[in-house]
């Protein structure tokens, strides 16, 4: 462990995942807005999970399954890649992907910003309940199958099902659209819409316009079951 | 779940690597598949002349006196390394079809047969089958391996990966087949067998025979797209590459580094670590239902 004056380096050729965990699940519960930076990850699982206070992490590499976890307050940034089930059942905070993203990224997040700068693939923002995500790249098929709430916010293009079963979650897409799933419909821009989009925006960084993308929800028909709609399940 | 990884060499300086760079890789992918292991790596080729792997479970009995006994059975020239419980068998091309016919009438499980391809696995920890076969010390220019946790057949040798179904051609899987044994009778019918009861088996006779029909390995593999049901990430090696294709739902991870060096496949990010060259390569998640190959 190398002190410096601004941030603690730990380096993962010398500790342990589990230090590793620990030490920073320590800091955050401390709640002393400390900042750590990991080098060599080496593709490790659930890196920086269950941080529970603010804390900041930057991850120098990239990570596998399950990084950021059950995040709460806690800032991470991952400098590479992120493995399958990134932020999943995230709190509240900031999780910065600086690479892509694999599946199921920022799966039934309850809330913070899920920032990935590069692509997600299949899967993304499932079954999300408040969490806000930007993708700048692209995502792949069944991203937002029944999500609940929040706001995905896609800049390149969607994959096949889009929003199947979805709830009422926003999902913005600024390409194309590959399919939409069931009970997924595209919906009108209002000027509320406008301006959750141009605060996401500018939070994640990103280069676009809210009026450069479209919008699709719910269309409420699979709620309840309905014998006419068996079809659609 | 398994643990796949796949080396393909691009330049000749690293093929003396090959074995060490796989073996780190394959040992890393150790908590996806701790039941057993398996490599198929692509060595020098032999000009007009074939290798034929074979397994036994009591090997000094088995492997004393192979090659004389072959030589006599085919009447040509036999030359045998032993492994372990593998033997590598080198005779002509010719005689390769009653050679098998040999060494099976012996009792000996046939790994796989080929102009440049060496097939090892067995049942253990990645690290232990690395260690008794002498992996890391094996050179050549494209490797591909598995770690298995079954779940389609018993744990044994023979349903171990990588599964070799035609000359220089096999086949490493991660996922479960749900249609295989109504493609293994398809097969039989057109006179295609396989030896285990492992569903990967069916898949690269799926494959080899849609080559042996004429199909290009893109088109076959295309084919596993439509005619194979459940999941896969397949990574298929021939004798001048290798390729790699998932299932249009892809719940099974895959990921690909390319740099000048090489091309890399593996189950997850961790198992390239220790790749030279890593950090600045280009790293990508292969598409769902899409087919990849390199050949050189």
């Amino acid at each position: 462990m190398t002190m410096t004056l601004e941030k603690t380096v730990l380096d993962m050729t010398a500790t342990e995942l589990r230090d590793v965990n620990t030490t920073l699940q320590a800091a955050a519960k401390a709640q002393a807005n400390a900042a750590y930076e990991i080098i060599n990850p080496r593709g490790s699982h659930a890196m920086a999970c269950g941080l529970d206070g603010p804390l900041s992490v930057t991850i120098k590499g990239s990570t596998g399954y399950y990084c950021a976890g059950m995040n709460k307050e806690a800032t991470v940034t991952v400098e590479g890649s992120a493995g399958p089930g990134v932020a999943e059942n995230m709190m509240s905070g900031v999780v910065t992907i600086e690479g892509d993203a694999s599946q199921y990224a920022g799966a039934t997040g309850h809330g913070g910003l899920l920032n990935i700068k590069g692509n997600a693939s299949s899967r993304c923002g499932i079954s999300m309940k408040g969490i806000d995500i930007v993708v700048h790249g692209n995502i792949g098929h069944m991203s937002a199958f029944m999500a609940q709430k929040g706001n995905l916010v896609v800049l390149g293009d969607a994959g096949d099902a889009l929003g199947d079963s979805l709830y009422e979650a926003r999902l913005f897409v600024r390409g194309n659209v590959k399919s939409l799933g069931a009970d997924c419909i595209e919906k009108e821009i209002r000027p509320e819409h406008i301006a959750i989009l141009k605060e996401l925006l500018e939070k994640a960084g990103a280069d676009a316009k809210p009026e450069e993308f479209k919008r699709y929800g719910s269309a409420r028909k699979l709620y309840n079951f309905n014998i006419d709609h068996a079809d659609e399940y | 779940m398994c643990g796949i990884v796949g080396l393909f060499l691009k330049k000749d300086e690293l093929r003396p690597q090959l074995g060490d760079l796989l073996t780190d890789m394959l040992i890393t992918m150790t908590d996806r598949g701790p039941d057993s292991a398996g490599i198929a790596i692509y060595g020098d080729e032999t000009d007009g002349m074939v290798k034929i792997t074979v397994q036994s479970d009591t090997p000094a009995e088995a492997f004393a006196d192979l090659d004389a006994a072959v030589c006599a059975a085919i009447d040509a020239p036999v030359t045998i390394k032993v492994v372990d419980t593998h033997a590598v068998l080198t005779l002509p091309e010719a005689a390769e079809k009653a050679a098998i016919a040999a060494l099976e009438e012996k009792g000996l499980r046939i790994m796989g047969s080929g102009a440049s391809m060496e097939i090892y696995k067995e049942v253990g920890l990645p690290k232990d089958v690395a260690a008794r076969f002498g992996l890391r010390d094996m050179g050549g220019s494209h490797g591909i391996g598995h770690t298995r946790m079954a779940t389609e057949s018993a744990v044994t040798t023979m349903g171990a990966h990588p599964f070799s179904t035609a000359d220089d051609q096999c086949l490493v899987h991660n996922g479960s087949l749900s249609n295989h044994n109504q493609m293994r009778r398809k097969l039989a019918k057109k006179g295609v067998f396989t030896r285990s009861e492992n569903d990967t088996e069916v898949g690269a006779a799926y494959i080899s025979s849609r080559i042996a029909d004429g199909a290009s390995l893109g088109e076959a593999l295309e084919g596993t797209i439509e005619d194979l049901d459940g999941f896969f990430t397949f990574v298929t090696g021939t004798k001048n590459g290798f390729g790699v294709v998932r299932d249009p739902i892809a719940c099974k991870p895959a990921v690909m580094a390319e740099t000048e060096d090489y091309v890399a496949f593996a189950s997850e990010y961790r198992a390239f670590a220790d790749l030279p060259g890593i950090e600045a390569a280009r790293v990508w998640e292969p598409e769902p239902a899409t087919v990849y190959f390199w050949e050189r």
